[in-house]
């Protein structure tokens, strides 16, 4: 009976989670939440060390080992990484996540007694752990790997659509044979695997640009799915609930993510920006007007209201903090200066206003999509810097565009609108802007940071 | 199929929980801000390295001699401590930006 007291502690641990998640999603509270959840994990941790055991001969030394080697690397990489890599870590930390779902499964059925039925809930829930584990671990990598860079987004496989169809069915087919043979067959299990690690390479890899962010949320869920599985497995109830309150949680803000982009779910997981890229606009020869650093300063002091769009081209350049600069310098001067915050900005909703956050830009400062466009015709001079995808009048105009539908900042009806861009490259959807050939657009090309510093030189003078 | 009805009968409790928690994981978040949603998904990605409890488990209901398990056991538990740690760490190193700067 002893038991029941770990069992209790384990309810408490629950009670953490749920209350650490509730208090996540305000941002208020975001940050003690995320303690809360954390203490709850540390002592469902502690619990399981200590639960009391049949049998087994424990291997402590074992699971401590594991224990400091992954804290170890784990916070040694939280601390390391740059606030503009944010989405390609969280996506690697899923993967492992799904790798240990993936693990423990296989190790059930490695430990599988002989000679026993094999159609019973108990394998099925096992299989099916391992499917979700393995598609979530190679996913992610993959998903990584396209946000790293290393990967390019052009990679497809070819006829993506039929070898995601074909292998799916293939693994359901050869999941059901295993479940009604008379015996577990490992070597079967084994391919099974295979083919579900592999299934999770070709279910990413069509996907990509503004995509990424709804799959690394749905891969998250899944790997949630994947806790609560193996919960289910050892019937440990923190893990079925830890897992699933993730799964639940990453499967809604999987959707309010595309609604942010006004696309369905399946538009995105089916044909993603990158398989159509490049249709629209090609083949322009309109011709672009270029702004100097001095004439957009003066236009910048003079002016009574300046707003920024930022993208993911400011913060690989690392240019929040140089833009902040300019807004002091500006805010000095007189000038009202705010900053339009598109919901896709950077690489993740919600990204930008991290990166804006270090560069200590004040939080009132920072426009909603909504509330941005109301300020547009008002505002003197827009920059664009980075950003393509979200000012891009395509999305309203161009129905054969492939972001056709997502809400956009209406940059277009400011009185002046200056681009910063390195070159007339595409963004991120891979689709060209006709903002940049508009009437009112200037570009000023060059890395971000050094126009930046430019114009707060000119400004200096002016 | 007479299995899986004694399998449903034999975790009756945890079809239960497990339907529950689905619905108590839609309401919990069902309204969040656009700029929460990074972290949100970082700090629910910790949450779900609550499988290293298996892999805790795992290990300690395997013999000491039987180090294939031993193993696979090991990396499972240091596979998902990366990600308890490292999300954990990362998500408090992202809400730490939000809170309010006092103007020096």
């Amino acid at each position: 009976m002893e038991t029941a007291f770990y069992d209790f502690l384990y309810l408490v641990s629950i009670v953490l989670f749920i209350v650490g998640l509730k208090r996540l999603s305000s941002p208020d509270t975001a940050r003690n939440g995320n303690l809360i959840a954390a203490t709850g994990m540390g002592l469902a941790i502690i619990i399981s060390l200590i639960y009391p055991m049949n049998s087994g001969s424990n291997n402590y030394g074992w699971v401590a080992g594991g224990m400091v080697v992954g804290s170890a690397i784990g916070y040694t990489a939280a601390r390391r990484v740059k606030m503009t890599a944010m989405p390609e870590m969280v996506s690697l930390f899923n993967g492992l996540g799904g790798a240990c779902a993936m693990m423990i499964s296989l190790v059930e059925f490695y430990n599988y007694p002989a000679n026993m039925s094999l159609l019973n809930g108990a394998i099925f829930t096992t299989l099916f752990a391992l499917f979700i584990g393995s598609i979530s671990f190679t996913g992610s990598l993959v998903a990584y790997g396209k946000l790293e860079g290393f990967l390019r987004d052009s990679l497809v496989l070819p006829a993506p659509k039929i070898v995601n169809v074909v292998l799916l069915l293939a693994i359901l087919i050869l999941g059901g044979y295993i479940l009604s043979l008379p015996d577990l067959d490992f070597t079967l299990v084994l391919v099974f695997l295979m083919l579900s690690l592999f299934y999770g390479i070709t279910f990413v890899t069509p996907i990509g640009g503004g995509d990424m962010p709804v799959v690394i949320s749905l891969l998250n869920s899944f790997t949630g799915i994947g806790a609560a599985l193996a919960g289910l497995i050892y019937g440990n109830q923190v893990m079925l609930v830890g897992g699933i309150l993730v799964g639940a949680s990453g499967t809604i803000l999987t959707i309010l993510m595309c609604q942010a982009m006004n696309r369905s779910l399946f538009n995105v997981i089916v044909g993603g920006f990158s398989s159509q890229g490049g249709a629209g606009g090609d083949g322009r020869e309109e011709i672009v007007r270029e702004a100097t650093p001095s004439d957009l300063a003066i236009e910048l002091k003079y002016a009574n209201k300046v707003m920024v769009v930022p993208g993911y081209g400011l913060a690989v350049a690392q240019a929040q903090h140089v833009v902040h600069e300019l807004e002091s310098m500006l805010e000095e001067e007189g000038v009202n200066f705010m900053y339009a915050i598109h919901p896709v900005a950077g690489r993740m909703p919600g990204h930008m206003n991290v990166l804006l956050a270090e560069a200590d830009v004040d939080y009132p400062k920072l426009l909603e999509l909504e509330n941005a466009n109301k300020e547009m015709p008002s505002t003197d001079v827009v920059l664009v810097i980075g950003a393509n995808d979200v000012v891009n009048p395509a999305a309203k105009e161009d129905t054969s565009s492939p972001i056709y539908g997502m809400p956009i900042l209406d940059v277009e009806l400011a009185k002046n609108v200056v681009v910063l861009k390195r070159s007339m490259s595409t963004g991120y959807a891979g689709i060209q802007n006709p903002l940049f050939f508009g009437e009112k657009t200037r570009m000023l090309f060059g890395d971000a940071k050094a126009s930046l510093n430019k114009l707060k030189e000119e400004v200096d003078q002016a | 199929m007479e299995e899986l009805i004694s399998f449903i009968s034999d975790n009756l409790l945890m079809i239960y929980i497990l339907v529950f928690a689905i619905f108590l994981g839609m309401e919990v978040i069902s309204k969040v801000p656009t700029v929460l949603h990074t972290p949100l998904m970082s700090g629910a990605n910790a949450i779900s390295g609550v499988v290293v409890i298996g892999a805790v488990l795992l290990i300690r209901q395997a013999s000491a001699d039987d180090y294939l398990v031993l193993t696979l056991g090991f990396l499972g538990i240091a596979l998902a401590m990366i990600n308890v740690v490292g999300g954990y760490a990362v998500t408090d190193r992202m809400l730490d930006m939000f809170k309010k700067k006092k103007k020096s």
